[in-house]
């Protein structure tokens, strides 16, 4: 077979399988958009559940999620950065560096399911924190962790040598050469960092399954002890374990967890790309 | 003055050290659970009713084999969706799309990749299971293979995003080399940019497939959850039963340190330490493979 035909026929062939998996991503979104948005109403996003979840609202389906991705980011983004800080300008490249890139790879591809055991075992149990928002906060920071420190590192690692090579020389201590120069150089990438392992958390439900999350609970969490539902686990529980659920109530629920979810991931595409027409190096 | 700036900056570096550690500590915590929990199994249960073929917890069968080829043949089969389309895909975007359609590809097959998988198990029963079963003339639609075909879907994102940064770090010089000496631009992709992204492809393959065993929810919603043993190839248009699945519908109705909790946990040890093979093994090829580099241009 002549050269150029089998190029235009592989690459027709790569372009179909392109089609094929891209065309079904933005159908899945459009399909969600178009049969959720009758759902959405003032109540439905304000409102406490009634008639065992048939009808009324999702409000603390969504106040449970907004808490936990709060909770998770008050114990991961601290640990994670300042994790990422040591990598970064600290670490020398010896045996103990490697292990903990290595143990961050491990983390990174634990099955979620395992990180909702350890969480049940450790702080349910163990801790004695019970199924609370705090256990599961906790599980879903560790799970965020490699996403975190992965990219905090990358973006400390991206301020250029001389920005720290001047400070020093100014007299600065590495510390304050840290904090004052490349931490506010690196912030933006952080942040992106911070917001897309965060998005991770809040849309997982297996690892708050055992350690957090309620089937139903008609009013919001009074302490960081209770449990809480949430967005994610209550999709799983009306799409799977309530009969006779209304599907325009599960499209909705889909639709508010999307956005949520995606809402992040906006925020955190224009952070990136608005820090990059500002940069100056 | 200057006494407590050493103090600070020896206070805090030492802060920052012991956060820098913490990735190892959780990885060691999250072993030591999973076999403080999961290793009185062993001795509840003679190891050859444990590897037996049948379970039925509440008639006290704990043979996880059923859970085992479950896990392996809805793997399998997403494996057999997720490397075509993900690897296809990477090739289209790095190598023959055009710059702007590269812009919009990537970030869109991000964007799938942010998606809770509880939002395609919720489309895969209400969409996927009942077209299959229609399709296929299933009995149900809640099959292995609509297992297989969402977790496809799952691991794409993963295989394209790190498959495509492997293919787009091949030095251009590689490209141009080819197509002087009259390779096509066909060619220069199987013969030369491939295999010079060879062990960037297999991570991403790895990494993918170490997704697709892990996922839970979606899994858990389409299979129809039955812990058969898989034996045939038509166990695909079958129900079946992950090991991540049978974790996420039981642990939450055993009593605390029963025969069968220390069994679910010993099931979560196991997938522990597949992941760990299974990283293990990619982080392996790039630094083999990384070795063999410097070795070559030396």
């Amino acid at each position: 077979m002549n050269r150029a035909l089998t190029q235009r026929l592989g690459f027709s062939l790569l372009t179909l399988i392109a089609l094929l998996t891209v065309v079904p991503i933005l159908a899945v979104f459009a399909y969600i958009i178009a049969r959720g948005a009758p759902a959405i109403s003032w109540e439905f996003l304000t409102a406490m559940p009634r008639e065992g979840m048939r009808a009324g609202g999702i409000l603390p389906a969504i106040v449970g999620t907004f808490y936990l991705t709060l909770g998770t980011a008050i114990f991961s983004v601290p640990l994670g950065v300042a994790a990422a800080i040591y990598l970064a300008e600290y670490a020398r490249e010896n045996w103990l560096t490697r292990l903990i890139r290595i143990a961050i790879i491990n983390l990174a591809g634990i099955p979620s399911v395992v990180y909702g055991l350890f969480g049940l075992g450790l702080f349910v149990f163990f801790l004695k924190f019970g199924t609370s928002l705090l256990s599961a906060s906790l599980t879903l920071s560790i799970m965020t962790l490699p996403v975190i420190i992965s990219a905090a590192e990358e973006a400390l690692r991206a301020v250029p040598q001389a920005f720290r090579t001047v400070s020093i020389s100014l007299g600065g201590t590495r510390w304050q050469t840290i904090r004052r120069i490349v931490l506010p150089q690196a912030l933006p990438g952080i942040i992106t960092g911070v917001i897309l392992g965060l998005e991770r958390a809040a849309g997982e439900t297996a690892p708050i399954l055992f350690t957090g999350a309620a089937f139903f609970l008609p009013r919001l969490p009074h302490s960081p002890f209770d449990a809480t539902m949430a967005l994610p686990y209550h999709l799983f529980v009306i799409s799977t374990q309530v009969p006779e659920m209304p599907i325009q109530i599960q499209y909705g629920t889909a639709l508010v967890l999307i956005a949520f979810v995606l809402g992040m991931n906006l925020i955190a595409t224009v952070i990136r790309s608005r820090a990059r027409a500002k940069r100056q190096w | 003055m200057a006494k407590s700036l050493t103090w600070r900056e020896t206070i805090i570096t030492a802060v920052i050290k012991t956060c820098g550690y913490s990735a190892i500590v959780f990885v060691a915590l999250i072993f030591f659970f999973l076999l403080r929990e999961g290793l009185p199994a062993l001795s509840q249960v003679p190891l050859a009713d444990l590897f037996s073929l049948r379970w039925y917890p509440i008639e006290n069968y704990f043979g996880i084999l059923p859970l085992l080829t479950g896990s392996l043949i809805v793997t399998v089969g997403a494996m057999l969706v997720a490397i075509p389309f993900g690897i296809g895909t990477a090739v289209f975007i790095a190598e023959v799309a055009p710059r702007w359609t590269r812009e919009i590809l990537k970030p869109l097959v991000e964007l799938l990749g942010g998606l809770p998988s509880v939002v395609l198990g919720f489309l895969g029963i209400l969409i996927l299971a009942p077209f299959l079963r229609r399709f296929l003339d299933l009995p149900t639609g809640l099959t292995a293979l609509a297992g297989s075909l969402l977790l496809g879907g799952i691991a794409v994102p993963t295989i394209v995003s790190i498959a495509e940064d492997a293919l787009d770090s091949v030095p251009m010089s590689y490209r141009e080399g080819a197509l002087a000496m009259g390779a096509t631009r066909w060619q220069t992709i199987w013969r030369v940019t491939l295999p010079a992204a060879r062990s960037g492809v297999l991570t991403a393959v790895m990494l993918g497939l170490g997704r697709a065993i892990g996922e839970t929810m979606a899994v858990m919603m389409v299979t129809g959850n039955a812990p058969v043993m898989a034996t045939r190839w038509n166990s695909l248009f079958m129900p079946a039963r992950t090991m991540t699945a049978t974790i996420a519908a039981e642990m939450g109705e055993v009593a605390n340190g029963s025969t069968h909790y220390h069994v679910l946990f010993f099931i979560g040890l196991v997938l522990f330490l597949i992941s760990l093979a299974v990283n293990v093994a990619a982080s392996a090829v790039v630094f083999r493979q990384k070795k063999r580099a410097e070795r070559v241009l030396s």
